[in-house]
């Protein structure tokens, strides 16, 4: 069964041919997903919801756009609020605690030093922690943008964002990955 | 000379500038921002290196072993669809199973063997048919009572077209246990409904305020717990053999 052939039968509510989809479909939206949220239980949260909700709503799937491309949109969305919620709950635990930060703030201006940060393992914690500095919306808008190579328009549709909110997303994200990695990469190579 | 922007720098590097040719020019011409641009590049080749954890190529098929029962509601209605998309005949059938509740109250069975099996045929199949139904209801008020509280909007499309779905059925089920006397049964319909209506007239995205008056309307009614009382009396019902059934009968 193509995979045109799959989606017009999970449309007719083909069980198999959803199986299909969701087998073909699983490893891309994982890689997505661990990318958006940066921990695996989040990922395979995001990959479950993704296709639960991929079924309820398959009937809404029009093939002018791509089915993974669809597929994206859900995971992404989905992600997006994960990444909220999850952002929320530490910031309420973190004023319970007292502690009250500015999330620019936490990127490091500088660089440990060369003799600290060896290149390879350490390079790429940094890369995830940098990455964790993003706000929900950057984050979602750069991985689409530079792991997944679609692009802002498709983004900005995606996310129901719009072109100019979605570029200065990720004018914000690149900013924020260059004051954090610049002074690594520039001291290690 | 004006330098290039860190803006077009990135839009660059995506491939969607819209003066590539002459950015490439002023490129080639200027050292500070072609330093600039290879800073740029360095970071953003670097973010490449953040592991992803492999899945193998079994991962699709334990993705959907763990989403497979998930489904199950939704599935099941399907086999069932002849019967939910025959009101007329659940109405019949309802009406007959409620009304024999009623009566074998009031008095002994008069019917034959024959007219007791089918009628427990019959009965069979009206408590698969509301049990789906009441567990379809029951997922989607807990996927309302268990949404995620955000600032944003929240999709419950999916959510109102199930409530859409189950109105019609709702109704007649009420109406039926209504019109032979079962009053337990239609006052738990009856919240139920209400709350269907509720969220079928919502709007397709509701903002958090909108998600708390509908959760409040849940848990007003103890609807949901209500709807899973109801729904495993109906399940106990369905898995009991029909021989005691008919005994449970007789003593009545």
């Amino acid at each position: 069964m193509d995979a045109g052939g799959a989606i017009e039968r999970a449309q007719s509510g083909d069980s198999d041919a959803f199986r299909l989809l969701v087998e073909q479909h699983s490893r891309v939206i994982f890689r997505l997903a661990f990318r958006m949220t940066g921990n695996e239980q989040d990922a395979e949260d995001v990959v479950q919801e993704t296709f639960l909700r991929a079924y309820k709503r398959i009937s809404d799937y029009e093939a002018r756009a791509s089915f993974s491309t669809w597929l994206y949109r859900i995971a992404s969305n989905y992600a997006l609020d994960l990444i909220r919620s999850r952002r929320r709950h530490e910031e309420k635990r973190e004023r319970g605690s007292g502690e009250d930060r500015d999330i620019l703030q936490t990127i490091p201006e500088a660089s440990p030093g060369p003799e600290r940060m060896a290149y390879g393992g350490q390079v790429k914690d940094r890369v995830n922690a940098a990455l964790d500095e993003l706000t929900a919306q950057e984050r979602t808008a750069f991985v689409l943008r530079h792991f997944e190579g679609l692009s802002i328009e498709e983004i900005g549709r995606t996310l129901g964002t719009g072109a100019n909110a979605t570029k200065h997303s990720i004018f914000r994200a690149v900013q924020k990955l260059r004051r954090s990695l610049q002074p690594v990469v520039g001291t290690a190579r | 000379m004006n330098h290039l922007s860190e803006e077009e720098l990135v839009l660059f590097y995506y491939g969607e500038s819209r003066e590539a040719g002459g950015i490439e020019q002023h490129l080639d011409a200027c050292q500070e921002c072609r330093a600039s641009f290879r800073a740029l590049q360095l970071v953003l080749n670097t973010v490449d290196s953040a592991p992803v954890p492999e899945r193998d190529a079994l991962y699709g098929e334990a993705v959907w072993q763990r989403i497979e029962g998930r489904l199950g509601a939704r599935r099941r209605k399907r086999s069932f669809a002849w019967w939910i998309w025959s009101p007329a005949m659940a109405a019949l059938v309802l009406a007959a199973f409620l009304a024999g509740r009623l009566s074998h109250r009031v008095e002994k069975p008069v019917a034959t063997a024959s007219n007791q099996n089918t009628q427990q045929v019959r009965e069979r199949i009206l408590l698969v048919a509301v049990g789906d139904h009441l567990e379809r209801s029951q997922m989607v008020l807990a996927e309302l009572s268990n949404a995620p509280d955000q600032k944003g909007k929240l999709d419950i499309s999916g959510e109102r077209q199930m409530a859409e779905e189950l109105l019609d059925d709702n109704r007649l089920y009420r109406q039926t246990a209504r019109t032979t006397g079962d009053t337990a049964v239609a006052s738990v319909l009856d919240d139920l409904e209400r709350v269907l209506i509720e969220i079928a007239h919502s709007p397709s995205e509701i903002s958090g305020d909108q998600l708390a008056e509908l959760r409040q309307q849940i848990e007003n009614h103890g609807l949901l717990f209500q709807v899973r009382v109801l729904g495993s009396r109906v399940r106990d019902e369905e898995s009991q053999p029909v021989s005691e059934k008919r005994k449970e009968r007789e003593k009545a």
